[in-house]
């Protein structure tokens, strides 16, 4: 503070400055503040005093006055940050809290293994232009069997263990009286996604790339089958499709499905919708083909059929066997997640344990 | 098919490892399905002969043998009670080393080693051994008899051959050829380029004149049938160990010396054969269709009834045989048989397929006659058989009678065109390359006009047109040889219409809200649909695998519910559960016509919750006075709500009244559901699903004891979108106004709000409800509800009054619709 020769205002200017410092709370700096800087504080008092004073004083006295205020204003503006940023830390100190406590909410939940199987097939075929199509489970006899070359008594039939569904509707409560004895049942859950392909086919004409994934039935239930499972088959037909083409998109997908460049091969089987048919083995990816329990010591795993649309299935629906060729190809859902995901008991994905489904969150 | 390498290598022997044997056959589409030890490991056993049996002093049922291996005489204690002098056995030496659980296949288990042993106080050097302890088959009680003329000292294993591999075949319908070590040759030769040695078959002339006549009645199914007559067999005579060894390792049991030698045959060239004994024949051989109904006691003393489709062998009285599956009990060959007839037939296997399954009989015979047998194999058969019986039972053969019903055995042709290789292989294969494939598979190639025209061999079933030869080039070629091409992706576009919704866009959804995807069964037990739907219709199965999974589901609500049963028997007491799947509802009763008609096939979106709200947390805990764990807080109406409504607000629809929740009406029947607290789901005025609390009594009976809330959604009826279309935002403002509206708590405060929405203008821009009280204060069965109406204008600010109109017209509506007061 610099000297001044008012005596009053200075001690008056100390007295305001000790307050200041000793104001400990922003609302009491502001008493203080109102004290000597409100409309009727000590200081203000004395400015408004000033025309009291002759007029060759006044400017001088001013001037002091005017200092004095200033001086207070600014320790009043330094106090006042100081206390606010101490109240704001003291603040954030008491508000703080456990951020290691959970969240609030319902916990996530999952897609089952098969769908997010499925799911990652048709989103391979997706991608290479092919559309999916679904159909009925209930089948007729017809698209299940005969549209794909398998007539009735075909030896290829007791390759698909059948369930027969009767032909007659009735209660529930009467279902063993309302089974027909009839040995020629039109009705069965489809063995497999091929009739979806006749129906696509009947009612499109080529080019047809399609794939068709959903539930199919047989009637086998142990170890290493359930009852019901899931298939993803796919069709192409067009003007200059070969086996070749078949390789490829086989090659390619496998590899992308696993994830891993792995040996693939073809060998020679048998469908009655295909000719020339083929079974697709992989290199086993539980043990990369050095041979294990999985594979049951071959270093190879079965993992889908194949092959060359017969030219009778392209017959039955109306197909120019001379213009168009195709190629079909299936592959069973659950055995593929199994292998991906190691899941190594089949009926884990139709017990739905939610111990078993949150680990596919 | 189980096919011995000994077996075949005597057939075909090319220089190649079981290894790649195995795998050349599996590469050519003759799957290989395992390859085990025709025997298990054992060592130092080798021909004994007994040469004298004293009785044990101590034991009854021991005997004392004294046994050469034609070095030194052995004493060894034996309770076999065959253990005779002069016959030879298989003798374990001390220090041999046996298998332990004797079953072939198990090469890897430990064996037994065979010590210096007193059995009650005589010593013992070894062991005399049955078949079974060598993992062989049983075929008399206790030791086994090795052939009079075995070397005594030579080592059993090669004697019997026993360092053999028994490779499975799994083979597919489509290569019946292949059921026979011959077939197998023949295709092992092909495949190796390897000549075939067929062992020598010489033909037996006729020695008697004896014929048993035939007539073909059903020439049809049955054009050619052989057989041959042989008279003074000794049908007691033993199969020779050669022979069972043989059967043994195609997975075959002996039986007599008759049913061996036709068995073998069976084997060896693929033709089925059976034998009659010839005296219990009346009259000539008929084969003929079945009488509706006429019946026969079967081989295995089962008792079949026969259909008019099928066919038997029968004589003057009887059907001796259903032809081509079993023959029957009353002709059976037996050890009094003295005199046989053979038989060789060809049945055409479209005839055949099926017969076998219809009686629900699989047999060796009918698995090769459905496949198709070589349509001229039949004598070649036959003369194999005499050869072979006359060897064991000794006897006359009579002539070979062959019975033919004369139609033409056209030899099957088929065009091949060389350019539909390229088109189907995706590769040029040179015409020499066609020639040899072609020929070395027995087939005819004769050069035509762009390709080939190929005469089918008698053999092959499954050449019927193009396709099947160039699966032939194709085999043989070798698929891994054939070209690959990497996919093209044609550049069309295929985006699904924004108006229509994914179903994995629900899936998601559910998902985010917590929903775990299950996936049940299809099919349900039909106590539990009954208890669901009581007596409503069901698709039933006519085979169901089991009895509890025979009603094809109406609803995924079963399936999800029991899904949650299991988890709450585990101690998973929070569940949040749905599965989309189709759901089989029957669309009228009766015989059905149509799929289309009688049965809709639905795809359904079903959800499930049961438990806490939140997974049990620090927060879930009840506030301050009370206990942990004294507050449930369980899921209720308005959670599951919350989350279908969730599902409905992605299909789009912009109006808030698109979806309307309404309680179920009396007349309408979900006895599955609780019909105080569930709500029929309409969507632009359509039902598209429900959501509710499971019937209390349903929830008894399924004995779970916790509340089960479902949801079920018709997925095609909900999969719509609205396309977003821009309206024009206002830029003046809003104006809220409440109201408190007292009105009979009976009234919903859906229909409350409807009504406000179809008095008010199109002013109004926001209808909620910010409370909802009954109570003190508001008059005993009265509710009062909370209307929060936001009023807005297009083009201007609305003033006072005219906000006060627009209320006041809603206010009047209620009044006049509820009786409504304000509060």
């Amino acid at each position: 503070m610099s000297e001044s020769n008012n005596p009053q205002l200075e001690a008056l200017a100390a007295e305001a400055l000790a307050e200041i410092n000793a104001a400990r709370e922003t609302v009491l700096l502001d008493k203080v503040r109102v004290n000597y800087l409100g409309k009727k504080g000590s200081i203000t008092q004395l400015l408004k005093a000033l025309g009291k004073l002759p007029g060759d004083e006044r400017a001088a006295a001013g001037a002091e006055i005017n200092r004095v205020k200033q001086e207070v204003q600014s320790a009043l503006e330094h106090q006042r940050v100081a206390l606010e940023n101490a109240e704001l830390a003291a603040r954030l100190a008491s508000e703080k809290i456990d951020v290691s406590l959970a969240g609030r909410g319902r916990p996530q939940g999952s897609v089952h293994p098969v769908t997010r199987t499925i799911e990652r097939i048709q989103m391979y075929f997706e991608q290479v232009g092919y559309a999916v199509a679904e159909g009925p489970e209930i089948e007729d006899d017809y698209h299940n069997f005969e549209a794909l070359n398998i007539p009735a008594h075909h030896p290829a039939r007791a390759m698909h263990d059948t369930f027969y569904v009767s032909d007659f509707i009735g209660g529930a409560s009467q279902e063993s009286e309302a089974v027909a004895s009839s040995n020629d049942i039109k009705y069965v859950l489809r063995t497999h996604t091929s009739p979806v392909q006749v129906r696509v086919m009947e009612n499109s004409e080529p080019p047809v790339r399609i794939i068709c994934p959903g539930r199919v039935y047989r009637c086998d239930s142990d170890l290493t089958h359930t009852p019901m499972f899931h298939q993803v088959e796919g069709l192409v037909v067009d003007e200059h499709v070969t086996f070749a083409h078949l390789k490829g998109v086989i090659q390619s997908f496998l590899k992308v499905f696993f994830e891993k460049d792995l040996a693939v091969r073809f060998r020679p089987s048998y469908f009655p919708f295909t000719e020339p048919s083929a079974e697709v083995d992989i290199a086993c990816v539980m043990c990369n083909g050095q041979g294990c329990r999985v594979c049951k010591n071959t270093g190879w795993l079965e993992v889908m059929g194949c092959g060359m649309v017969h030219p009778n299935v392209f017959s039955h629906v109306g197909y120019d066997t001379e213009k168009y060729t195709g190629f079909a190809f299936g592959m069973g859902v659950e055995r593929l997640a199994m292998l991906r995901y190691g899941v190594n008991d089949l009926r884990l994905f139709f017990d739905n344990d939610v111990r078993f489904l949150a680990q596919f969150s | 098919m189980k096919v011995s390498e000994a077996w075949l290598r005597e057939w075909v022997n090319p220089s190649v490892s079981t290894q790649e044997l195995v795998h050349a056959l599996t590469m050519a589409g003759l799957e290989v399905d395992a390859v085990e030890p025709a025997a298990p490991e054992f060592s130092g056993v080798v021909v004994g002969l007994i040469e004298g049996v004293e009785p044990h002093p101590d034991a009854e049922k021991l005997r004392v043998c004294s046994v050469t291996d034609g070095m030194s005489n052995f004493q060894v204690v034996c309770g076999a009670p065959n253990a005779a002098v002069g016959i030879k056995i298989p003798f374990a030496k001390v220090g041999a080393a046996l298998p332990v659980s004797p079953s072939a296949g198990a090469s890897s288990e430990p064996s037994m080693a065979i010590k210096k042993a007193k059995l009650r106080g005589v010593e013992s050097f070894g062991m005399l051994c049955g078949a079974s302890e060598l993992g062989l088959e049983d075929t008399v009680d206790g030791l086994m008899i090795l052939p009079a003329d075995a070397p005594v000292g030579d080592d059993v294993r090669a004697l019997l051959g026993l360092d053999d591999a028994v490779i499975e075949l799994d083979l597919t319908p489509n290569r019946g050829d292949c059921l026979s070590v011959m077939g197998v040759a023949r295709e092992v030769g092909v495949l190796t380029s390897t000549r075939i040695n067929a062992p020598a078959m010489p033909s037996t002339p006729a020695q008697i004149d004896t014929v048993a006549a035939v007539h073909l009645r059903a020439p049809a199914y049955c054009p050619r049938y052989v057989g041959r007559v042989i008279c003074n067999v000794d049908a007691t005579a033993e199969t020779p160990l050669w022979m069972r060894e043989k059967l043994r390792r195609a997975g075959l049991r002996s039986i007599d010396a008759v049913v061996d030698v036709t068995n073998y045959v069976m084997l060896e060239l693929g033709q089925p054969l059976h034998a009659f004994d010839l005296d219990k024949i009346a009259g000539d051989i008929e084969v003929r269709h079945a009488q509706q109904g006429e019946q026969i006691t079967l081989l295995d003393d089962s008792s079949v009834e026969l259909d008019a489709d099928m066919l038997v062998i029968a004589d003057a009285t009887q059907a001796l045989a259903v032809a081509g599956i079993m023959g029957g009990a009353s002709s059976a060959v037996s050890s009094a048989t003295q005199h046989v007839l053979l038989e060789a037939a060809f049945f055409v296997p479209q005839q055949h397929a099926g017969k076998a399954r219809q009686l629900g009989m699989h047999t060796d015979s009918s698995h090769r006659f459905e496949r198709g047998v070589d349509r001229l194999g039949q004598e070649r058969a036959i003369e194999r058989a005499t050869e072979l019986l006359l060897s064991i039972t000794g006897g006359e053969a009579g002539p070979i009678n062959l019975a033919d019903a004369g139609q033409p055995h056209t030899q099957q042709h088929v065009d091949l065109r060389a350019a539909r290789i390229k088109r189907v292989l995706g590769f040029e294969m040179p015409d020499v390359q066609v020639n040899d494939i072609l020929s070395r598979l027995d087939f005819v190639p004769r050069h035509i006009d762009h390709g080939w025209q190929i005469m089918v061999p008698p053999h092959r079933f499954d050449i019927a047109c193009e396709a099947d030869l160039l699966e032939e080039l194709a085999r043989i070629y070798g698929y891994e040889n054939l070209p690959v091409e990497p996919p093209l992706a044609p550049m069309t576009f295929s985006l699904k219409p924004e108006s229509s919704t994914r179903a994995g866009i629900f899936r998601q959804q559910l998902v985010a809200r917590g929903y775990r995807e299950a996936i049940t069964y299809s099919f349900i037990a039909p106590q539990l649909h009954s208890q669901f739907f009581n007596d409503a219709p069901g698709v039933t199965l006519v085979n169901p695998i089991a009895s509890d999974m025979s009603v094809m589901r109406t609803s995924l609500l079963p399936g999800l519910v029991t899904a949650a049963a299991y988890n709450l028997s585990r101690q998973q007491k929070r569940l949040q559960l749905f599965e989309m799947g189709l759901r089989f509802v029957p669309q009228a009763e009766g015989a059905i016509k149509d799929l289309d008609s009688s049965l809709a096939q639905t795809p359904t979106l079903a959800g499930l919750l049961c438990g806490d709200r939140l997974a049990e947390s620090w927060m879930a805990k009840p506030e301050s006075n009370e206990a942990p764990g004294q507050k449930p807080d369980p899921f209720d109406f308005y959670d599951i709500k919350g989350d279908v409504e969730s599902l409905l607000a992605l299909t789009g629809h912009p109006a808030a009244n698109a979806v309307e929740f309404r309680t179920i009406k009396s007349g309408e029947s979900y006895p599955y559901l609780h019909p105080g607290q569930s709500a029929v789901i309409s969507l632009a005025g359509k039902v598209v699903g429900l959501v509710g609390l499971l019937h209390p009594e349903l929830q008894r009976s399924l004995d779970i004891d916790h509340d089960i809330w479902v949801f079920e959604l018709h997925l095609n009826l909900i999969s719509e979108k609205k396309v977003p279309e821009f309206k024009e935002l206002s830029k003046f403002p809003e104006v809220r106004r409440d109201l408190a509206v007292i009105v009979d708590q009976a009234v919903l405060v859906g229909d409350v709000l409807a009504c406000a929405r179809s008095a008010a203008r199109n002013e109004l821009q926001g209808l909620v409800v910010f409370d909802r009280y009954s109570g003190e204060g508001v008059g005993e069965g009265m509710q009062s509800i909370g209307l929060g109406l936001t009023w807005q204008h297009p083009l201007r600010t609305l003033n006072d009054e005219e906000v006060a109109t627009l209320t006041n017209e809603v206010v009047a509506a209620l009044q006049e619709q509820f009786n409504a007061s304000l509060r």
